[in-house]
């Protein structure tokens, strides 16, 4: 595996508006590394709704620091972006629990408005890890297509059958 | 990094056209000016998605939260003129399994 070679960190209130601020940051990166439009489209969704989560649910009004942590690991080979708060241990299998797209059979009053967040950073990252130790750390990696590097597998291709 | 949202009503024709990005933090505005429109009796809201060039599930759940109020009213709602990447979020979340949306501007008129 490639060496690190550049490693970016911030650290911001966790408040709505600064999520547009690390969306423009991790674009500005990964188009600085070459990845091509959607898929810096797709990064920036993913690291906002990890910063969504921690505007929403990292912490009380009460608790004095409230921040988000954002880490980027600038690779050869790939982006790692870690988006990380400082709200406390959490239940990594229960913040997992209840995932997935819209259920498209329910009846309309009975369709779920959230849960969807984690689904899209799975679903648009090319691997995500999550821990919970001291506060929500979601850890995402999206690999650099070129010609040289390897694919990998459960990338954009997913949805194409929906059409 | 910000929205604006135009409402343009015409008897029970609500036009809302977004401008802009939808996030968590411009997500408040477009509930509070969406969701009064899909609680009003038999409307028929058209939201223009043409000049939103952002979005992620935060915008998604308020158009869920708008079709479940319109649904209730007896309303209609209806996306229209969303972009290749807008679609395509719709697309991964199931929105468009769900809700009306037409990426054909030829509606507006």
């Amino acid at each position: 595996m490639a060496q690190i070679s550049d490693l970016i960190e911030l650290k911001m209130p966790a408040k709505p508006e600064y999520v547009g601020v690390v969306r423009l940051t991790v674009s500005g990166i990964a188009n600085r590394l070459g990845y091509s439009y959607d898929d810096i489209e797709d990064i920036k969704i993913a690291v906002a709704e990890a910063c969504t989560n921690v505007v929403n649910h990292a912490y009380d009004d009460k608790e004095e620091e409230q921040v988000m942590l954002l880490k980027c690991g600038v690779f050869a080979d790939r982006l790692e972006l870690i988006v990380a708060d400082r709200g406390g241990p959490i239940d990594v299998d229960s913040f997992k629990n209840g995932k997935g797209p819209i259920a498209a059979n329910q009846p309309i009053e009975e369709l779920k408005e959230g849960g969807l967040g984690l689904f899209l950073i799975e679903t648009l990252m090319d691997k995500v890890e999550i821990s919970g130790d001291s506060g929500v750390v979601i850890a995402m990696t999206k690999f650099l297509q070129r010609g040289e590097v390897e694919q990998n597998g459960n990338g954009i291709s997913k949805e194409a059958p929906n059409q | 990094m910000n929205l604006q949202v135009d409402v343009r009503e015409e008897e029970q024709e609500k036009h809302v056209l977004l401008n802009g990005e939808v996030d968590v933090y411009t997500a408040s505005l477009l509930k509070e000016k969406l969701i009064p429109l899909a609680e009003k009796p038999n409307a028929a809201i058209i939201v223009n998605l043409s000049n939103v060039n952002y979005i992620d599930s935060t915008g998604v759940g308020i158009f869920i939260g708008a079709l479940k109020a319109s649904d209730k009213s007896n309303s209609s709602l209806k996306l229209i003129g969303a972009n290749a990447r807008v679609k395509r979020l719709f697309e991964i979340t199931g929105l468009d399994e769900v809700m009306d949306i037409d990426s054909d501007q030829r509606e507006e008129v």
